[in-house]
């Protein structure tokens, strides 16, 4: 879209919505919406402008301004830039109307912003804790909170250098008092009040049980957070009537790190090699994200042969985390390990890549700031170009052969899970799950980042919206990943891979940016808020394993339990990056 | 329909079955040229490859695949050999890398002359706390004097955690020859960046003391 155009639209939106205002500080975009319009604001831009895909709620803390900001990110799903519109609240009292009423999609956003930020959003059907545990003191991501055994605002530390007294930090930490209670607290005699509240919230009956039908009790059964199909530690909590699941709510939080926090007390650079380990499957893209968000920042872009780098290195993590996810959702089918060690044999050979070209297998680090961290070392193109153009069209389909018309998978998969397109968008799912519904949205091509407008591929789409075509899709998108990396094994220029000199402490004026990339997972979105100072502001990961969740209450609803352990197995989700 | 049940089922075993055949076969081919596939750099060579058929697994610890150059695991410091047989450190204590390393995992204690109180470019102390070092490499990619650079030994494993997992100077002190051993590429392209930095700063020496 034209800067005209969005300009003129600027102005149709001020001429609909009165009370809105342009948001002047420097570096900063959008709209800033009294507390009590947002709801209408936001209903009457999905309904009359469009904008029906509600991507992010991020909550910010403006310590020195004395008030909370919420940053919605909103899309339409034909494409095109992001609107992005705010809500400001004084610091005392940080109340927004909710708008998962209308958007069910930012359910677990808004509950993670009441989590870390503290923002209450009124009429949130749910609002409870969701990353940390419900006897959690405070909220981490306010400016003023400090976690236990703090040290410094932000890193470098000062005792690193040049007195650099060596303490172990467990020494600091021992064992049994790591954590901090407040004042009169005893865990022992602690009730769990939010355990209660699960339960009860997995009772709230939708569907009458028939008067015919024989006369049972509902039963709640905890999936997890230990079970093995939950891909790590993830607990599903259901309703069950005889095998059927009536309702069902995911609780996670059990890996959480406060990501974002550590990111607030890192430099800019140092975030890198952090996004790696949000979800470790793709680390490529991770970076990608970041430094997408941060160059925004700075005003920068990397060399060409850079930007051919970075869409080699995301084309092969995509096909990376598609043939992982294909393999453990077979796992979950109980096809116990066979199918999956045939896909990790070719994600081995790409590892092999990642290795020689980062240094690491899966904790890459190889995007940096303008540029790549360094350039191909010898008969690593010539590896990539072998193994991409010979071995790996005819792997993924000996994989077709292996899976695709086997009975046991069509019985267990067709018409299982069922997300239909409204409900997708709704509901803000992303990515492989958003497309096999029926929704051609890939970012790659509605909102062109890095040099992707250049290159010929098709958006893959199935229509069913059930878990074997969000099977079929992650197939479909190795074949367009092969299809684009084999335009850049033939286009890629030689040159230079760092604009200007590698630094250590970059400089980031002030202002916001959001970075979103087609991650394998989905959309995956960084929005970092400088203050000019080395430390980031605001760091916000918008994780698709996160928001991909939201749905799956409506995709469980009403099939077998053993279908359920498969449903969640189709999403592909990462618990690195669902709990961050 | 031509179809009945089972078909896919069955051709999805075929795959397996060709996969399992084709191990045997491999193994057949290899023993006519009197070669060994197992235990050998060129049988995991190529059981590695791209045009691998067969058997894909390798028998660690029997058999380590080789790690690339650029592998990177747990940092150390390279220190020079001197005419007079000293161990000179690269490392001057500037601190970059204490101040770029995400987890601050590193701590360096700066040398201060006894008799004027002035820093002196050497480390007294280095430690790095490798519980907690991530492996990230960036204190490698921007130390100014290439002194400290990632390591390829990735069986560190000790029994005790506590005592052995900090390590100080001493531990983590390797000969450049080391390095060179280990990164060969870099290790060449740095040495003759230095030469043609060297040689500039030479040649500017000798245009001054012509002017003067």
């Amino acid at each position: 879209m034209s800067e005209e155009v969005l300009v003129e639209q600027k102005s149709e939106l001020e001429e609909r919505f009165p009370d809105i205002s342009r948001d002047e500080r420097k570096g900063y975009a959008g709209f800033i919406v009294p507390p009590e319009k947002i709801v209408e604001f936001a209903t009457g831009l999905r309904d009359e402008f469009g904008y029906d895909f509600l991507s992010s709620v991020t909550g910010v803390d403006y310590l020195p301004e004395d008030q909370m900001e919420v940053v919605y990110h909103a899309y339409k799903t034909t494409g095109g830039p992001e609107l992005v519109y705010k809500v400001q609240v004084p610091r005392d009292n940080p109340v927004v109307p909710s708008l998962t009423p209308f958007f069910p999609g930012a359910d677990l956003q808004e509950r993670e912003a009441w989590d870390l930020v503290g923002i209450r959003f009124e009429g949130h059907p749910n609002l409870k804790r969701v990353l940390t545990w419900e006897g959690f003191e405070g909220h981490p991501l306010q400016k003023d909170w400090q976690e236990p055994f703090y040290e410094e605002d932000g890193k470098p530390f000062k005792s690193r250098w040049p007195g650099g007294d060596v303490i172990r930090s467990e020494d600091n930490n021992p064992f049994n008092k790591n954590v901090d209670y407040p004042e009169g607290f005893d865990p022992a005699l602690w009730e769990p009040v939010g355990e209660s509240a699960v339960y009860a919230g997995v009772g709230r009956l939708d569907h009458a049980v028939s008067e015919t039908a024989l006369s049972t009790d509902q039963i709640v059964v905890n999936l997890g957070p230990q079970h093995p199909s939950t891909h790590g530690v993830f607990r599903m909590v259901v309703r069950l009537e005889g095998e059927t699941v009536v309702d069902l709510e995911p609780v996670m939080g059990y890996l959480h790190r406060n990501h974002e926090k550590i990111g607030e007390r890192n430099t800019f650079l140092m975030n890198i090699p952090f996004t790696d380990r949000l979800d470790y499957f793709n680390s490529m893209s991770n970076n990608f994200g970041y430094v997408l968000a941060v160059e925004k920042l700075m005003g920068t872009k990397p060399p060409e042969r850079a930007e051919y780098l970075r869409v080699m290195m995301a084309e092969l993590t995509r096909i990376v985390n598609h043939l992982a996810a294909i393999g453990f959702l077979l796992n979950d089918l109980g096809a116990f390990f066979t199918p999956l060690l045939y896909a990790f044999e070719e994600r081995e050979l790409i590892l092999d890549i990642f290795e020689a070209v980062s240094g690491s297998r899966m904790m890459c680090n190889y995007y940096r700031f303008a540029g790549m961290a360094r350039d191909l070392p010898e008969g690593v193109f010539e590896q990539v170009k072998s193994f991409v153009l010979d071995r790996l069209p005819r792997k993924i389909d000996d994989l077709d052969t292996f899976l695709t018309n086997n009975e046991i998978i069509r019985a267990r998969t067709i018409g299982i899970g069922v997300l239909t397109a409204e409900q997708a968008i709704t509901h803000s799912a992303v990515g492989p799950v958003l497309r096999a519904s029926g929704v051609p949205y890939d970012i790659r091509r509605a909102d062109p980042y890095g040099i992707y407008d250049r290159f010929e591929f098709d958006v893959a789409v199935r229509y069913h919206g059930d878990i074997y075509d969000r099977y079929l899709i992650r197939l479909d998108e190795i074949r367009q990943s092969i299809r684009i990396l084999e335009q850049v094994i033939r286009d890629m220029p030689e040159g230079p891979i760092q604009e200007g000199k590698p630094q250590y402490q970059v400089r980031v004026p002030p202002g916001e940016a959001y970075g979103r990339v087609e991650g394998p997972k989905g959309e995956l979105g960084f929005y970092v808020v400088s203050n000019g100072k080395p430390n980031p502001w605001r760091y916000h990961v918008r994780a698709p394993s996160f928001i991909n969740l939201t749905p799956l209450g409506v995709m469980g609803k009403n099939y077998m339990i053993a279908d359920v352990v498969t449903i969640l197995g189709s999403i592909d989700i990462v618990l690195g990056e669902t709990d961050r | 329909m031509a179809d009945f049940y089972g078909k896919g089922l069955l051709k999805g075993l075929g795959i397996t079955f060709k996969h399992f055949v084709n191990t045997y076969l491999e193994d057949i081919r290899w023993l006519s040229r009197g070669q060994r596939r197992y235990y050998t750099e060129e049988g995991l060579e190529s059981r590695r490859s791209t045009d691998a058929k067969g058997i894909f697994t390798v028998q660690y610890p029997d058999e380590k695949l080789p790690v690339p150059e650029e592998f990177r695991f747990i940092p150390f410091l390279i220190y020079e050999v001197n005419e007079e047989g000293e161990q000179q450190d690269r490392c001057t204590s500037c601190g970059i890398c204490a101040k770029v390393c995400p987890p601050q995992c590193i701590w360096i204690e700066r040398t201060n002359d006894p008799d004027t109180g002035r820093p002196v470019p050497e480390p007294k102390e280095f430690y790095i706390d490798v519980d907690i070092c991530m492996n990230c490499g960036l204190c490698a990619e921007y130390c100014p004097f290439d002194a400290i650079k990632m390591d390829h030994d990735y069986e560190i494993s000790v029994y005790n955690r506590l005592e052995k997992n900090i390590y100080d100077k001493e531990r983590l002190s390797r000969p450049v020859e080391y390095y060179a051993s280990i990164r060969p590429t870099n290790y060449n392209r740095e040495e003759a960046a230095r030469a043609e930095a060297e040689a500039k700063k030479a040649a500017r020496k000798a245009a001054r003391k012509k002017q003067d």
